[in-house]
């Protein structure tokens, strides 16, 4: 099966080693994905504190744009972004609750030329790695285990909450299930669902600030070698305001922040650019043995 | 000249009266965000205490509902807590009562900016609303061009404390400076007016 792909505006700029890494990973594993045709941003926190409607109806046209074609199953379309995957399933379910608004919303999409079931099913990529894919595949691709490698694995809000589908809203450990497949080991710490303050570092930094220094530091006092996210503006926040937490703040909270795909293409042995490293401000920690060297690229 | 206190301290009014509420806000807001539950809150706050931001604000998350709820509408509208709320969710899956808080926090932000009840240069709804028109224009977002307007309308000196982290983005390939645009943008905007001639913000 094809898993249909909203990339969302983030992966295409600052969080483009996320798209770089989750394609090569799934190249990888040899799972289909295509990219939805002309999709529109997703509307993300700013468009809901403007217009209701109207940032329902953003989210829904790449809903009904999924659902073109296919062929009868339940068309999958993956959304890496924790805030893209929040607002897809967000209309969804409230689409299918409140029929005023599934009118207006359903008025827009006409006047395109779309229509919408609810037949789409949103899926992050988290979720299909572990539940569709499976950590037997996985195990099976790895070719340079992360033995020894100490990983915080950093959820975010908005892929748990509040509309979780693959896991606990509480203590989620589909994340850590993976990367201890990959050989590494994840580290316990209790601020995998603690809010990295999203755009709050560049609106309100006195909070935004404080927020990602007791992320980062929580994470270093856990032992973590390094930090992984599933989001682009975790990881943006995580990782870019480091230098602003030690000016600012007086803390020295310095970890590699990388995406749960790099980790991953490491394991499989990738090539760093094949997963956007060198597009990182802190280098990407590497596990102690690295067997036979660099692994080329199956 | 007797010496006023008001020259060492600011002194003004702590209360609202009751005359200057609006009884009708807590029904409006409850409307808007889907909140009808907003009205069987025990005040337990549970909200408050589970918000990671909640220590930064004004008004917690359990006092701007019971706030909400009788009238207090210029208050809460002019309320930092309303920026502050990063739509995390953790008081809306915690909330004993089922109430949508973080929907609510959307409410009082939408009628903030509906009525401009907000300081001109502040950050937050500054950049909601660049981002909300740079979407209606190109029907995406584009992060470069997003964040220069954002530090000219808000605070164009802090663009130099920005500048060195903006480079080092530009170097490794993570920022641009055009704007992203999708192949056919004006579908966007049709799509969005049709909705809002459906029937606008739920109001």
């Amino acid at each position: 099966m094809t898993y249909r792909y909203f990339p969302g505006c983030s992966l295409k700029s600052s969080g483009r080693s996320y798209e770089e890494s989750l394609l090569a990973v799934f190249r990888a594993l040899e799972v289909p994905v295509q990219e939805l045709d002309d999709w529109n941003c997703c509307g993300a926190t700013a468009y809901m504190s403007v217009d209701e409607v109207e940032a329902f109806a953003l989210a829904a046209r790449n809903l009904a744009l999924a659902e073109q074609g296919g062929n009868g199953q339940a068309p999958q379309l993956m959304a890496p972004c924790s805030a893209c995957y929040l607002v897809l399933l967000k209309t969804q379910k409230y689409l299918a609750q409140h029929s005023d608004l599934d009118q207006k919303v359903r008025a827009g999409l006409t006047a395109v030329n779309l229509r919408y079931d609810g037949r789409v099913q949103v899926r992050h990529p988290l979720d299909i790695l572990v539940n569709d894919i499976g950590l037997d595949r996985i195990k099976k691709r790895v070719k340079a285990p992360l033995a020894g490698m100490k990983v915080a694995c950093y959820y975010g809000c908005q892929i748990v909450r509040p509309f979780a589908t693959f896991d606990t809203a509480y203590n989620p450990t589909t994340m850590d299930k993976l990367v201890a497949a990959l050989g590494a080991t994840p580290v316990a710490w209790p601020l995998k669902t603690r809010c990295c303050g999203g755009t709050l570092t560049g609106t309100i930094p006195e909070v935004g600030l404080r927020l990602n220094r007791i992320l980062l530091g929580e994470a270093k006092r856990r032992g973590a070698d390094t930090l992984i996210t599933v989001c682009p503006l975790c990881q943006f926040n995580l990782e870019c305001y480091q230098d602003a937490i030690q000016r600012e703040l007086n803390a020295n909270v310095s970890l590699p922040i990388v995406y749960l795909t790099q980790l991953m293409g490491q394991a499989f042995g990738l090539s760093d650019t094949e997963l956007g490293l060198q597009r990182l401000f802190v280098p990407a920690a590497r596990p102690a043995v690295q067997e036979g060297g660099k692994a080329a690229h199956a | 000249m007797p010496t006023s206190a008001q020259e060492h301290r600011e002194v003004s009014r702590k209360i609202t009266y009751q005359s200057e509420l609006d009884p009708g806000f807590g029904e409006h807001i409850a409307k808007m965000a889907y909140g009808e539950k907003l009205f069987s809150c025990i005040q337990c706050g549970t909200c408050s205490g589970t918000c990671p931001v909640s220590h930064y604000m004004d008004f917690t998350p359990r006092r701007i509902i019971a706030m909400v709820r009788e009238g207090f509408r210029t208050d809460v509208l002019n309320s930092l807590t309303i920026w502050l709320c990063a739509s995390c969710y953790s008081c809306t899956v915690e909330c004993p009562r089922e109430i949508k808080i973080t929907d609510v926090m959307y409410a009082l932000k939408q009628e903030a900016i509906a009525t401009g009840v907000y300081p001109k240069r502040f950050p937050v709804p500054v950049l909601a609303r660049e981002f909300f028109s740079g979407v209606e224009r190109n029907g995406r977002n584009s992060e470069g061009p997003l964040m220069v307007k954002f530090f000219l309308k808000t605070n164009p000196l802090s663009m130099l404390k920005n500048a060195s982290m903006a480079f080092r983005l530009w170097t490794k390939g993570r920022l641009s400076l055009f704007e992203e645009k999708m192949r056919t943008p004006g579908v966007v905007s049709t799509l969005l007016r049709a909705a809002k001639q459906a029937g606008g913000n739920g109001k």
